[in-house]
């Protein structure tokens, strides 16, 4: 299976996800911003980091890059997505996902270890986890406060569409809402990096649980 | 011509920047602020404000979160 992880300037994390994408057994494959096409590409990560500095709004100028033309076509084809922190911020800004990240209630840059909840499996990348399962997850943002309309909150909660969500909400994030799916379910964004903690040389590989689901996908 | 877009927080939306901002002015001296908004300033240099609105809704603001106004101001 290739997985391709899209690299913006600014990005950051791009590096580790290509490298948990090799510990998952799949073939990483880099996009690069200005690429054309995904590269035969069969999951997409968009990673974290400050795409383009993070200037206006984080995300809003990475959603305009390239490979975000056949990045939405692929998305929009079923294809399974996965964006993670400033990926989460691309996607939402691509209208891929719906709602905002907003600033950090607290006004500060939140950097730790927090528990969180798989609230659903039936998403490519939480497959390999079951329901209820809690996780120990890295987050480092500034901009995780997740917000719909009170509307497009409830329509996620009653579609099961919440993927993660904080046991202690770091962010003041709405519902605790820590990761969200489209309605097709195979766009995810996720504030926490599974990448980050994909090898036991990072202390624990908990965030494989997530990344390798997408594998059962190659059999589909 | 200029034009002049002033993008803020939809109503109601929290804003952590104007928050702070509110409790800090107290701390100077400067009591009476019951509410302040944080919003962002854009000046364009243009050959027309025809797609100002268009660029508006697809770049400058983010629909979903802020609101919008511009001119033009010379």
């Amino acid at each position: 299976m290739r997985i391709g992880v899209t690299v913006f300037p600014g990005s950051n994390c791009d590096r580790d996800a290509l490298h948990a994408v090799e510990l998952m057994g799949a073939e990483p494959v880099e996009l690069w911003h200005a690429d054309a096409d995904l590269k035969g590409s069969d999951a997409v990560i968009v990673p974290g980091g400050f795409s383009y500095g993070d200037y206006l709004r984080p995300g809003a100028i990475a959603r305009f890059a390239r490979v975000m033309g056949p990045l939405e076509d692929f998305a929009r084809d079923g294809g399974p997505v996965l964006g993670v922190c400033n990926g989460f911020q691309v996607l939402c800004e691509a209208h891929l996902l719906p709602g905002a990240l907003l600033q950090n209630t607290h006004m500060r840059f939140a950097c730790d270890r927090v528990r969180v909840r798989v609230e659903t499996k039936e998403t490519p990348w939480t497959s390999g986890c079951e329901n209820g399962e809690e996780l120990t997850l890295p987050i480092a943002h500034n901009e995780g406060n997740y917000f719909a309309d009170p509307e497009t909150l409830a329509r996620l909660e009653d579609e099961g569409r919440v993927v993660l969500r904080y046991l202690e909400n770091p962010n003041g994030s709405a519902n605790d809402i820590a990761g969200v799916c489209n309605e097709g379910r195979n766009v995810v964004g996720v504030m926490p990096h599974p990448e980050r903690v994909s090898d036991p040389a990072l202390g624990s590989d908990e965030g494989l649980k997530i990344l390798r689901s997408v594998l059962a996908e190659a059999t589909v | 011509m200029k034009v002049r877009v002033l993008v803020r927080p939809k109503e109601g939306i929290l804003d952590p920047q104007g928050e702070a901002v509110r409790g800090a002015l107290p701390a100077l001296g400067f009591g009476g602020v019951k509410t302040v908004h944080v919003g962002r300033l854009i000046e364009m240099e243009l050959e027309s404000a025809d797609d100002v609105d268009a660029m508006c809704r697809r770049l400058l603001a983010n629909p979903t979160v802020e609101e919008y106004e511009w001119e033009v101001v010379s």
